[in-house]
């Protein structure tokens, strides 16, 4: 308790001390803003958020150099309240706890526990007014980057007082695609305004603006004004820009099919060429696409620190994995079953439910985080309306040259020579002098390690647990099927075309019944077509 | 010879399962068994498995002060692996074969629902942590979550109140109990005047993964110039993914806020929040609420799990009320028959990790503080809005023409869940669904 009072006392001495000796810096130079800067910062010990964004404001009205910094401060939690004392001061948590910095001079005053001081508590509202504050000043940066984000988040969030400083920025602005956004910001501001002919001038230059305050200013303007000639003008505006969102979004819908085409081409691939080159019904090849999932947790975990390339290490080290795996389930399940497709079907979901089950003991029945790299997260914006999210675009890319590869593999190898003999016509292809077993493991190996493959991509995408593999086996068959057997262009084709359909149907169905529907779509077709889009052809493939 | 050889096997297995079960039945005289039913894998393995844990951890130091009525107390942990109807035949095996006298376990309505004929059937005794739809009251069960009127209502609230909210997307997991809050929630709306075309209803089954386009027509809806929040009853680890979604494509919080009812600490521990920061949860604990005694939980959780990463979450806290009060109740009635216990529970008050005294009442609710909170970059909340007092658990919400004049009133002499006071009449079983 003794020790309790001990520190507080401290802290009052020293916070005195630091008042007294910046007192004496001002009464040489002039106005005190230091003292006063405390004052506010003090302000934010108020439990009523209200309080806390008038001190904002107050802070942000003040012309001192630290006011940017502790502006930030206060949004990244780095301003904290000392529990003793009820001050205000800069917190830096080590192991020990925080230490405790005056937010001013940034002199070190004392090192607390971690339950001994709290960060300022803020809320949406207030990191609205912050981003503000902070764009206001952004906007004078040398860096242009820093200029068109500031723009864009004063766009339809920008007060009255902020105009003129906007104003005055355009006047010296350089980098187009920032006067652009400056003068969406003024034209949706001279909306609200006073004077007609201004107004007819921001309706025309907001026409097809994409961004989403243009299209509600006109709309408020549409209802508020009694003008017919402005009316007209403005809801031809709104036609213009409805018209450019609706392409946009259906270039986006396109790109969701196409990611979800790739997801299904990167978990089908692996399948069409087990199934399709041996007949045999894999019913394991959802948890070898797990194991892919799993692979790149472990990489993830053996090198802590390089999280920006260990996926690099991880495609080529889950093939490995996956394909040992799947060579294991050939040489001592499915060798011993060729011709006996209910057997293997049955023998090969009680392999995956012993590798599911090998899974939960060997790691944890709990989903494992697999971190996301920096290069992957986040979207291309390419306009407000339309942006591509990079994690997707990066696997449609990786799904396009997995592909390649495999056909590359198929047609110019001595292997895939192999493999599509074998395929076509056992008999022969044997009479040839083609090891048809050791061809088998090594297509079986082929299509596991695509799975796994498969798995890199996946566990970016989705959660990595036991259960990975349920999610996408399904799809697969439904894929295989679809686009016939043993043809890869067949897969590519099928792949693509249901997962547009899919995200077509989805915004207008909703998630479920969009894949209901596509599965009935699905048998209706087989009844017509049962060997699939594009079946194989070759005088013994109907075997 | 053929037939002394059957004989000898037919014997020898007799007697190997005898000893099986007669080894299970002679610890039950020394020991009071607690079940522990909670999915340790599957989808909602995320969230369960931390009060699997929790139970564990009272159990241990309910030991060390000497057990119940001088007994210890003995776990017995089943995993049901989000199978809804294993639920059920777990329960069975729980009461029926191993002799529990309380099961504490579910998370999910339609576990609940699968639980609720069984424990009802063999007169077991059911405590649920976890926030959920109401428009149930049994005799079995002590809910310990939230009722709607004590985490949904009050969320909506700060919605319109404080964030000046005019659209709504109601966003959940497709089961009961996403659907019966969403009636529920539409029907407060519209009694608050929002219009039909202001609320979009999305549900998606659980584990769902692809996001994108559901995430794009929340931006959509979200820019028409009104002010618009997602309402999230999004269950199990299909939250992951929406999360690093809504991060991806932009949606921040200061644009179209996310509150959710069914994320906490445990749901956040392996997403990076930074993109997350000002979305929201409602609930009636958080681990940033500062006191003494949520300081005490907290340190003994770390203790037993020998983590100090792991974090503590309302259904924890409503484990941890649950349990003492049971304990109370137990210690009140001299016995662990439930009839006895249940009728002892009513009124016990044990204290809660808020600073303040949870009571059980009558509609065996609790009465609970409601706190919302932003979500920080460490995964943390803090809170930046609660309720001046306790607000007692309503199990049939006022909004709903059915249950408007419904009461659950277990104490004497009513003893019905759902007591209609307009007509007088217990409606007995039939009404719940």
């Amino acid at each position: 308790m003794g020790h309790v009072i001990g520190r507080f006392f401290i802290t009052l001495l020293l916070a005195a001390l630091c008042n007294v000796v910046l007192a004496e810096d001002a009464t040489d130079t002039g106005p005190a803003p230091n003292a006063g800067l405390h004052d506010i910062l003090n302000q934010l010990a108020s439990r009523s958020f209200d309080d806390k964004e008038a001190a904002i404001r107050q802070l942000a009205g003040q012309d001192h150099p630290r006011v940017v910094p502790l502006l930030n401060a206060l949004m990244n939690r780095d301003l904290v309240q000392h529990r003793d004392s009820g001050a205000i001061l800069l917190g830096s948590k080590n192991s020990d706890g925080w230490q405790l910095l005056d937010p001013v001079s940034e002199e070190v005053q004392q090192q607390v526990g971690s339950r001994d001081a709290r960060p300022v508590v803020i809320n949406n509202r207030l990191r609205t007014v912050i981003n503000n504050q902070l764009a206001l000043r952004d906007l004078a940066s040398p860096d242009s980057e820093q200029r068109y984000q500031a723009a864009g988040q004063l766009i339809g969030n920008a007060d009255p007082e902020m105009l003129s400083a906007l104003a005055a920025r355009r006047a010296k602005e350089t980098v187009a695609r920032v006067q652009d956004r400056i003068d969406v910001a003024l034209n949706i501001a001279t909306l609200n305004g006073d004077d007609l002919a201004a107004r007819l001038n921001a309706i025309e230059a907001l026409a097809g603006s994409l961004h989403p305050a243009a299209k509600n200013a006109l709309r408020d303007r549409v209802a508020a004004s009694d003008n017919p000639a402005e009316v007209r003008a403005a809801e031809k505006a709104l036609a213009r820009i409805e018209a450019r969102i609706e392409r946009y979004q259906t270039a986006d819908t396109l790109f969701f099919g196409l990611s979800l085409g790739s997801v299904l081409l990167l978990a089908a691939i692996g399948l069409a060429i087990t199934f399709g080159v041996m007949g045999v019904i894999n019913m394991a090849h959802g948890e070898l696409i797990m194991i892919g999932a799993y692979t790149t947790y472990v990489i993830q975990q053996l090198l802590p620190n390089s999280h920006e390339w260990s996926l690099l290490i991880a495609i080529p080290a889950a093939f490995v994995v996956s394909a040992l795996v799947g060579i294991l389930i050939e040489r001592f399940v499915i060798r011993f079953l060729y011709g006996r497709p209910l057997e293997t079907l049955l023998a090969t979901f009680g392999v995956s439910l012993i590798l599911q089950q090998a899974v939960r003991v060997i790691f944890s029945p709990l989903n494992r985080t697999v971190i996301t790299p920096e290069w992957m997260s986040g979207a291309l914006e390419i306009n407000p309306v339309f942006s591509l999210t990079y994690n997707r675009l990066y696997i449609i890319f990786f799904a396009l040259a997995v592909f390649l590869a495999l056909l590359t593999l198929l047609k110019k190898t001595r292997l895939g020579l192999q493999v599509r003999a074998v395929s076509q016509n056992r008999t022969t292809a044997r009479a040839m002098g083609i090891r048809s077993e050791r061809v088998n493991a090594l297509t079986f190996g082929l299509g596991s390690g695509i799975a796994g493959v498969a798995g890199v991509a996946l566990a970016q995408l989705t959660n990595v647990g036991p259960n990975l593999g349920q999610s996408y086996i399904i799809d697969s068959f439904m894929v295989v099927v679809f686009g016939g057997v043993g043809n890869l262009w067949g897969t590519l084709t099928a792949a693509f075309s249901l997962g547009i359909a899919n995200k077509l149907l989805e915004p207008v169905a909703g998630a479920v019944l969009a894949k209901i529907i596509v599965l009935i779509f699905i048998i209706l077709f087989i009844q017509r077509k049962p060997r699939g889009l594009f079946p194989q052809r070759g005088r013994a493939a109907e075997e | 010879m053929q037939i002394s050889n059957t004989l000898k096997r037919l014997t020898a297995g007799i007697m190997i399962s005898g000893s099986i079960i007669y080894s299970g039945t002679v610890m039950a005289a020394d020991t009071i068994k607690v079940g522990v039913l909670h999915s340790l894998s599957g989808t909602m393995a995320i969230s369960e498995s931390t009060l699997k844990d929790t139970v564990l951890m009272m159990i241990e130091e309910q030991n060390k002060k000497g057990g119940v009525m001088g007994k210890q107390l003995e776990p017995v942990v089943v995993d049901p692996a989000s199978n809804w109807p294993l639920f059920a035949e777990k329960t069975r095996e729980l009461i029926s074969q191993q002799g529990v006298d309380v099961i504490f376990g579910c998370w999910t309505s339609v576990s609940r629902k699968s639980v609720l004929p069984v424990v009802e059937e063999l007169n077991g005794l059911l405590f649920y942590p976890v926030q959920y739809e109401g428009e149930e009251s049994s005799q079995n069960v002590f809910y310990t979550g939230a009722a709607p009127n004590q985490q949904a209502i009050p969320a909506v609230n700060y919605l319109i109140n404080e964030l000046g909210v005019e659209r709504f997307v109601l966003a959940g997991t497709d089961y009961v109990y996403p659907r019966t809050t969403n009636k529920i929630l539409e029907a407060y709306l519209k009694s608050k005047g929002v219009a039909d075309k202001d609320i979009m209803i999305n549900y998606t089954p659980f584990g769902h993964s692809d996001w994108q386009s559901i995430v794009s027509d929340i931006k959509a809806f979200g820019n028409q110039g009104k002010k618009t929040a997602v309402v999230s009853t999004i269950n199990g680890d299909a939250n992951v993914p929406f999360y690093k979604e809504l991060g991806n494509q932009g949606v921040s919080a200061q644009d179209i806020p996310v509150v959710a009812f069914s994320v906490g600490e445990e749901e956040l521990s392996g997403i990076d929040t930074g993109p997350l920061v000002g979305h929201l949860a409602a609930w009636n604990y958080f681990q940033s609420v500062y006191n003494d005694s949520n300081d005490a939980f907290i340190a003994q959780w770390h203790d037993f799990t020998k983590d100090d990463k792991r974090v503590t979450n309302d259904p924890m806290e409503a484990t941890y009320i649950g349990f003492n009060m049971w304990v109370k109740a137990v210690e009140k009635a001299q016995s662990t028959d439930t009839d006895k216990v249940a009728a002892a529970m009513i009124g016990v008050e044990t204290p809660n990790l808020t600073g303040g005294t949870a009571v059980m009442n009558e509609n065996h609710h609790l009465s609970k503080p409601v706190l919302i909170g932003e979500i920080q970059d460490d995964g943390q909340f803090a809170v930046v809005w609660e309720t001046d007092g306790l607000v007692k658990g309503d199990a049939w919400s006022d909004y709903l023409p059915g249950s408007k004049d419904l009461i659950s009133d277990w104490s004497a002499p009513t003893q019905c869940g759902n007591y209609n006071t307009k007509t007088k009449q217990c409606l007995g079983s039939k009404a719940m669904q």
